[in-house]
């Protein structure tokens, strides 16, 4: 959906984006991850053309995206910002229609959308609709923040470090939502990171760049795997990789489905994480597992999680 | 519940505002002359103070005051102010009557050229009785428009003791009979010099708020020569205009044919206009200024064009600050048009250079009260529209 091709940009004499390549497919969603100045949110805003490109191209759905305007290129494109940049003079409701009262929807259909993305985001409709901005948390003014980034039904989502500023339990509450949405939706995301554990809790595709240039790029298996580089392998953070690996896996990944034990069970969509965590405080190497139903579904063994195949 | 310990005697005294307006409003009642009777207008009259107005019953108007006193060791509450803003109120109705009143007494008794004028004490006293009103009115924390509702209950009725003649043997409202014509014209006139000082400051000073602030190499010597004029005084403003549009007139007929020349309207508007550029021109600036720079990274990311943006993000969110300036510009310029009498201008400050000249205290107040009261009346209406915007 978005192809970056031998993209470069400078501010100042200064290399931003150097000589970046990078493919972006449909229904994705990609998380762009690198520590600061390594140009992340950089190459998020030439998406939009919030910033331009010196040279290369850049492609949206195979056109070069200099040949859009720039207005029509950004209705097409969701966008969110750590600081979400409310409108504080317009209740929720006019802040979440801004892009549907800009491509002239009819009143009836932007009312209903909103309707149906404050239900999405957890906001009772009737209760949120007509506060104003500084009514809210900041939790709440960063789902209403989502939800203006969708509102035009747009092809693809741009997040730039969204959850950045929210508390660790909010910030977990949106990525659910976040991810839900997605799974719903099937849309093409990309968002900006330079939280490890965000990026391995969202991703389909993770992107590591450094110094305007990709790093790594790959699942997040592939990533915690096999990193490419030291940089990579210090970005993930070397003591505790194994750890994050078991994250990205669920007991049913480890199943043993015909054995019986006894003992306290643990949930079948459960993370490795959260099974080995349990062997160690139960202090036993096995234990039952029951589904999503709360039905027997088998046993999982401490030894079992070595046994991965990454 | 409400504490009902003894007070620590620091606390003693609850409204040091009160005590300090009473203590001033006793020192004027005592020590300065209410009224000045003179047998015409020219000559300097004899002071009649305070408390020979009061005699027999009159007395009891003093009873508001009694409260007020009282206010000073009540603990603050919703109640305690609405009382005292009404005790306030009465106590400067009764001044104004009072005055009025007096001066009918006098007018019966003396010649038809004999004057009652207001002394200083009764100036004071109703100074500080209205002061007592607002700042009662101010501790309420109304909402704007009831705050201004209740401001314009405090004098409504002294308007209506001068609007039903109450007044009317008083000095400066004879000067008002005398002069009734002229007195209507110059208020038009004044009127005409500020509408026609501010519709240029608009025009001009906007557009250039808005380069300067996108321009920001510009900001520095836009402010620089705004700053320059603004300290230039009024009088020597009017004089640097007067040789140019003088020379303009004499070679351009087609000018001289609109009335523009070295002296009258178009002097004044130029100057009061370049007067009230500054503010309008800085509170364009600070309005745009302080609009959140996220709102406008997304409201450019959201796919708003540059128009967009001004018309639907900056320009409503600079409005309460611009409008700021507006007013500003609007009462310097209310304040400023007296001046502009001295070169033909008209307006109300002609009534008042009339009066400096003849000596005639009471015409300069013909001049200057109204003057006033329509500064304020500006200033709140401003008031009024900025807080109906503010979310």
């Amino acid at each position: 959906m978005i192809t970056f091709q031998h993209v470069s940009k400078a501010f100042d004499g200064v290399t931003a984006i150097d000589d970046l390549s990078l493919t972006i497919n449909q229904g994705e969603f990609t998380v762009v991850i690198g520590a600061s100045g390594s140009g992340k949110s950089s190459a998020l805003k030439m998406i939009n053309r919030l910033l331009e490109h010196d040279s290369g191209r850049i492609l949206f759905v195979g056109r070069e995206i200099r040949s859009f305007k720039p207005e029509e290129l950004r209705r097409r494109m969701g966008y969110a910002i750590q600081s979400i940049g409310l409108f504080p003079h317009w209740t929720v409701e006019q802040n979440i229609a801004t892009v549907p009262d800009l491509l002239h929807w009819p009143r009836s259909r932007t009312r209903d959308r909103v309707t149906e993305l404050l239900e999405t985001l957890k906001l009772p409709p009737d209760m949120y609709r007509n506060r104003y901005p500084h009514q809210l948390s900041g939790g709440q003014q960063q789902r209403v923040g989502v939800a203006r980034a969708l509102a035009g039904d747009p092809d693809m989502l741009l997040m730039d470090e969204p959850f950045g500023a929210l508390d660790p339990v909010t910030r977990t509450a949106l990525q659910h939502e976040i991810a839900r949405i997605h799974d719903a939706s099937g849309k093409t995301i990309v968002l900006v990171t330079h939280d490890i554990d965000e990026a391995l809790r969202l991703a389909d595709r993770i992107v590591v760049l450094d110094r305007g240039h990709v790093a790594q790029a790959g699942t997040p298996r592939e990533i915690l795997s096999n990193p490419a580089n030291d940089y990579v392998a210090d970005f993930i953070g070397r003591s505790d990789v194994g750890i994050k690996l078991l994250g990205l896996y669920t007991v049913a990944d480890c199943l043993r489905p015909d054995e019986v034990v006894a003992g306290s069970p643990i949930a079948s969509t459960a993370s490795l994480r959260e099974a080995l965590s349990a062997f160690v405080a139960q202090r036993v190497e096995r234990m039952p597992v029951v589904d999503e139903h709360d039905r027997p579904a088998g046993a999982i063994a401490l030894a079992d999680l070595l046994r991965l195949k990454s | 519940m409400r504490s009902l310990a003894i007070p620590q005697s620091v606390k003693f005294v609850r409204n040091r505002v009160l005590l300090v307006l009473i203590v001033a409003g006793l020192l004027a009642g005592s020590g300065l002359a209410f009224l000045t009777a003179a047998p015409n207008r020219l000559v300097t009259g004899t002071g009649i103070r305070l408390d020979a107005c009061l005699g027999g019953w009159r007395a009891s108007l003093l009873l508001p005051a009694a409260a007020l006193m009282l206010g000073v060791f009540l603990t603050a509450m919703r109640r305690t102010h609405v009382v005292m803003a009404i005790a306030a109120t009465v106590l400067l109705t009764g001044f104004v009557w009072l005055a009025g009143d007096e001066a009918r007494r006098l007018a019966q008794a003396g010649s038809p050229l004999s004057r009652t004028s207001f002394g200083g004490g009764f100036w004071l006293l109703v100074f500080v009785s209205w002061l007592a009103a607002a700042d009662s009115i101010q501790r309420l924390r109304l909402r704007v428009p009831a705050m201004i509702a209740a401001n314009v209950a405090v004098i409504a009725p002294s308007i209506a003791l001068l609007l039903a003649g109450e007044l009317a043997q008083l000095s400066v409202l004879k000067e008002y009979a005398n002069r009734q014509g002229i007195f209507y014209t110059a208020f038009f006139r004044h009127l005409q010099i500020v509408v026609f000082t501010l519709l240029p400051t608009l025009l001009l000073g906007v557009p250039l708020g808005i380069a300067s602030f996108r321009r920001e190499r510009w900001r520095a010597p836009v402010f620089a020569v705004l700053n320059v004029i603004q300290t230039v005084p009024s009088i020597a403003l009017f004089g640097l205009l007067l040789a140019p549009l003088a020379f303009l007139a004499l070679h351009v007929p087609a000018l001289s044919r609109l009335g523009i020349g070295g002296i009258g309207i178009a002097p004044a508007v130029i100057a009061l206009t370049l007067y009230s550029l500054l503010p309008v021109v800085r509170s364009t600036v600070a309005g745009l200024t302080q609009v959140p720079a996220p709102a406008i990274e997304a409201a450019a990311g959201m796919g708003m064009t540059r128009g967009q943006i001004l018309r639907r993000v900056q320009i409503p969110l600079a409005l309460p600050v611009f409008l700021s300036g507006l007013r500003v510009a609007t009462v310097q310029t209310v304040g400023l048009a007296v001046v502009a009498a001295l070169i033909g201008a008209g307006g109300m400050g002609a009534l008042v250079f009339q009066g400096l000249s003849s000596s005639a205290i009471d015409l300069v107040l013909l001049g200057v009260v109204p003057v006033v009261a329509l500064a304020v009346a500006f200033d709140a209406t401003f008031r009024l529209i900025a807080g109906a915007l503010t979310p």
